[in-house]
């Protein structure tokens, strides 16, 4: 009898650890967000959080004057920092090495015998998203606010941001069996789920439809969306959710996810940044493909382009809501200082 | 311990049991080994078999595996035939409905062809073995409570697969076949058409199916709880009440003024099993059919409350900014 028991109670253990294994460990913290009853709530796991708050620490910024004589008249073939003072300049490059190319230092863009030689590839790309830079933060205010972006937002040190996408390469498996729908595969881009896996040339490029597929009526009158479509949608806010490191109700109301009147202002910003995603893909990194050599393109030769995790790499606001635009007004050009950085605290 | 029941202790092994003979057709369609199993012994009865396979159980089986066969061959091809990433990723792997550009018309074999040809056979395979089932508890003089309740989960499987579909005008609304990808198409579904929760069918459908969870839960405690006095004999307790009978009974109306009998609780088990699936089944053929947005139907018959709007205004942007630099999310 206690034999039995007791193996009974060792198979029930090995099943529970089984079982165990995806999960995490309590305790994790819960915040109500809504009013009381709606389910409106994030859930953080506070070790998570702990990582997370390490990988987002900002470099220090190194801060310069602008006074003085300006780059473009002291520097040969500068097209679009001319109006840095030669100290910013100096600065501003040695800033960009350390967050871009730390390894590979001033060669990785520069011809070291001739710097304003614009032979390399690699200084094309550069000077094109300091432009990007300044577009996001003059125009895009309504996704970054004040605190902007920088070239760090994205790159950390990576000549290639580590989170990007590419067009994806049908995987149909001939012409009999094995056709994959772009699906049913575990992979990061959309939180490991058997969703639609690249949904992003449908929302983030020039001319993508809208992702609006819940009737806007109780009866049938005409909205003729299909539950593939619906699931694209799906496949894409997940990819939101796990790149943001937030639930749905960090933006919406789940009980009806398409009613603007019930959803938090978080998601007008996150349409914004959708919005701003089809201005950068299209205008800034999708012209640069020809620049591009052949092994930085996809499998079907685009460029690699950006998506929510690109800046956001798990957090709901990139490096954590800390904005290096203090030290690099000139990324801003069209707008005013944030007055509210959190820089100098940080630091 | 002893007596609380809970897994099976002891075992009786006597005879095999043949079961009735009824005829030479009958007969010669039984299996003719019978096996013991101490193990299942633990579960249920130790005896395993005799089968009766019958031709429909047959047809049944050839129709039922070949469509499990085609899933498997897609979900193999889909990793390149290898059977380690096939291991790996079979609960993401999944053989797809067609696109909705094909309606209700044979789609190429790799589009949805081969989703089309498993849903007719494993419709087949279900509907045969459904007569079996029929058929055997005729043979055996039974009623046919069993093929009923089971023709109530096909309905369900019908409305997805089938009715519903069909009534869509598109095969691309149907499940797809596999285990995740199954179940984003619950979660999609319920997306694209506002919400089930408001459906008071699927609220129906709730009721029964967690009633039969309690009602399952309150039988089988009883029944266990009073076996020490020969309650599991519930058939005989039907028409001779014994000791155990009145026990429970009286339990119940102790606990709770009221009793089910011997009899009646089956009855009771029985239609909140077989209204589950049934007032399921309603639910889903009303949807995208009759009614598109079931939360925006909720608020029209005020069965959804609202909330103070303590986010402040929130409001559509695509409707505030006409003109964002590439493209606003108007709707097409």
């Amino acid at each position: 009898m206690k034999n039995v028991r007791q193996k009974i109670a060792i198979a029930f253990s090995v099943l529970a650890i089984l079982t165990l294994t995806a999960c995490e460990r309590p305790p994790v913290d819960s915040k109500q967000t809504g009013y009381r009853g709606t389910g409106m709530d994030q859930i953080n796991n506070p070790r998570t959080q702990e990582q997370l708050a390490k990988i987002n620490e900002m470099p220090a910024g190194i801060p310069a004057s602008p006074d003085g004589p300006k780059a473009g008249a002291v520097y040969k073939n500068i097209k679009v920092l001319n109006n840095l003072s030669t100290a910013q300049f100096g600065v501003f490059m040695v800033s960009m090495t350390s967050w871009v190319a730390p390894k590979e230092g001033c060669s990785y863009c520069h011809n070291v015998q001739n710097f304003a030689d614009d032979s390399l590839y690699t200084k094309t790309v550069a000077r094109r998203m300091i432009q990007m830079n300044q577009q996001i933060n003059g125009n895009w205010g309504d996704h970054v606010k004040l605190t902007g972006v920088t070239c760090y937002t994205c790159h950390r040190g990576n000549n290639i941001p580590k989170n990007v996408w590419f067009n994806p390469v049908d995987n149909r498996g001939g012409n009999m069996l094995g056709n994959a729908n772009g699906q049913n595969n575990p992979v990061d881009t959309v939180a490991y789920s058997s969703l639609p896996n690249q949904p992003f040339a449908s929302y983030l490029m020039e001319k993508s439809g809208p992702a609006r597929v819940i009737g806007d009526t109780a009866l049938p009158t005409g909205n003729k969306a299909s539950i593939q479509s619906t699931e694209n949608v799906y496949g894409m806010m997940t990819h939101m959710s796990h790149s943001l490191g937030v639930n749905c109700t960090y933006c919406h109301n789940s009980r009806a996810f398409s009613s603007w009147e019930q959803s938090t202002p978080q998601r007008v910003q996150a349409w914004y940044g959708i919005q701003m995603l089809k201005d950068i893909n299209t205008n800034f990194l999708t012209p640069l493909s020809s620049v591009f050599p052949a092994n930085r393109l996809g499998p079907s030769g685009d460029v690699a382009k950006a998506n929510c995790a690109t800046c956001h790499q798990g957090v709901n606001k990139p490096l954590l809501g800390q904005s290096m635009l203090k030290d690099y007004p000139y990324l801003a050009p069209n707008r005013d200082m944030p007055k509210d950085s959190a820089h100098s605290t940080a630091q | 311990m002893e007596y609380q029941n809970l897994f099976t202790q002891t075992q009786v092994t006597g005879p095999a049991s043949r079961g009735v003979p009824i005829n030479a057709y009958d007969m010669r369609e039984r299996t003719r080994s019978i096996g013991f199993s101490h193990l299942m012994g633990r579960l249920g009865n130790a005896q395993l078999g005799p089968v009766y396979l019958g031709r429909l159980g047959v047809a049944s089986l050839i129709f039922g595996m070949t469509a499990f066969f085609i899933i498997g061959m897609n979900m193999l091809a889909q990793v390149g035939w290898n059977p380690l990433q096939f291991v790996r990723k079979l609960f993401w792997l999944s053989l797809d409905a067609p696109a909705p550009k094909y309606g209700l018309t044979f789609p190429p074999m790799n589009e949805g062809g081969w989703w089309l040809i498993v849903g007719l056979f494993s419709t087949i395979s279900i509907m045969l073995w459904w007569l079996r089932t029929f058929r055997r508890a005729q043979a055996l003089g039974m009623g046919t409570h069993v093929p009923w309740a089971f023709a109530s989960a096909i309905w369900l499987f019908l409305v997805l697969g089938l009715i519903r579909p069909v009534l869509m005008g598109s095969w691309s609304e149907a499940v797809p076949f596999g285990i995740f990808s199954h179940l984003d198409w619950v979660s999609a579904f319920s997306i694209r058409y506002g919400n089930l929760f408001y459906n008071p069918f699927h609220m129906l459908s709730i009721v029964f199916l967690y009633g039969s969870v309690l009602l399952f839960a309150m039988h089988g405690a009883t029944i266990l709880a009073v076996s020490r006095f020969g309650g599991e004999r519930e058939i005989e307790q039907i028409v001779d009440r014994g000791t155990a009978s009145e026990r429970a009974a009286l339990f119940w109306r102790w606990t709770m003024g009221f009793n089910a009998t011997m009899e009646s609780i089956h009855r009771w088990a029985w239609w909140f099993a077989v209204l589950t699936p049934l007032t399921g089944g309603i639910g889903i053929l009303l949807t995208g059919t009759v009614v598109d947005n079931w939360y925006l139907w909720g608020v029209k018959h005020n069965i959804a409350p609202s909330y103070p709007a303590i986010y402040g205004t929130v409001s559509d942007p695509a409707l505030k900014v006409p003109s964002a630099p590439v493209a606003t999310g108007e709707k097409k």
